[in-house]
């Protein structure tokens, strides 16, 4: 059971943040004051990738919710890292960012790391 | 680069950080807090699947954690208009160490050295990635 929880939260996960990132990056900079959080939801509200990942986001926030009841907090919240092997994959891939191979390096021991703590 | 330029990409480097920084406390505090508040939840029959979905929020540390985790998220969104994907996701990474640490001493979790192991291999890695940070494409419009 646990596996599954993990599963779904990576995969919502991932698809979520792939989503926010190619939305934001399209909607320009947002600051974190008031007046900027305001502005961040008009843009959320305006923009269907944005909603989607935020539905994504609930999916994988339940996920984390029961993973959290069930399990210890030092492993579920490690394991929610497996999505970022994906999410630089994708990064480069999908988004074509830069990803250097100092990056890619780092995310691979990160990841290394999160099976460890996993175990 | 002339040195306005330059002077307005520190500017934009220094405010990706800043905003690293609230995510990350954010998120400790929301996932504290959440964790504390699923484990500690009355154990009662509930009347409808919706009504056992939706329950736990009403718990004041599951509230407190999701309020938290809203914001870090929101701050997040904020933060992926001033970087990278490849950039935000592996330095926020840091993250998972602070959650076994918060899972050590404040839920008083069981580490086994794998665990630990696994928790120095995530810094190192994060580390690793956000020592090229600079090279972030921190965009100024």
């Amino acid at each position: 059971m646990r596996w599954i929880l993990v599963g779904i939260m990576v995969a919502a996960t991932v698809a979520s943040d792939l989503l926010q990132s190619y939305e934001m990056k399209r909607a320009g900079e947002h600051s974190v004051d008031p007046r900027g959080l305001i502005r961040l939801l008009q843009t959320i509200a305006r923009r269907r990738y944005l909603i989607l990942s935020i539905a994504c986001l609930a999916v994988s926030f339940f996920s984390f919710m029961m993973l959290v009841k069930v399990e210890p907090l030092s492993f579920a919240v490690p394991a929610s890292a497996a999505t970022l092997i994906f999410e630089t994959l994708l990064a480069k891939l999908v988004l074509h960012e830069q990803v250097g191979l100092r990056r890619a390096a780092g995310a691979l021991i990160v990841l290394i790391g999160v099976a460890l703590v996993g175990q | 680069m002339t040195a306005a330029e330059e002077k307005r990409q520190k500017e934009a480097i220094w405010r990706a950080y800043s905003v690293v920084t609230l995510f990350i406390v954010l998120k400790a505090v929301g996932n504290l807090s959440l964790a504390w508040g699923m484990k500690h939840l009355p154990q009662t029959m509930s009347a409808s699947r919706l009504e056992a979905m939706l329950g736990p929020i009403l718990d004041p540390f599951v509230a407190l954690g999701v309020l938290a985790l809203v914001l870090a998220l929101l701050t997040r969104m904020a933060l992926f208009s001033l970087a990278d994907l490849s950039f935000v996701l592996p330095v926020t990474a840091v993250g998972y160490i602070i959650a076994v640490i918060l899972g050590k001493t404040c839920l008083h979790e069981p580490i086994s050295p794998q665990r630990w192991t696994g928790a120095v291999l995530i810094a190192i890695g994060a580390a690793l990635v956000g020592s090229g940070s600079h090279k972030t494409e921190i965009e100024i419009e």
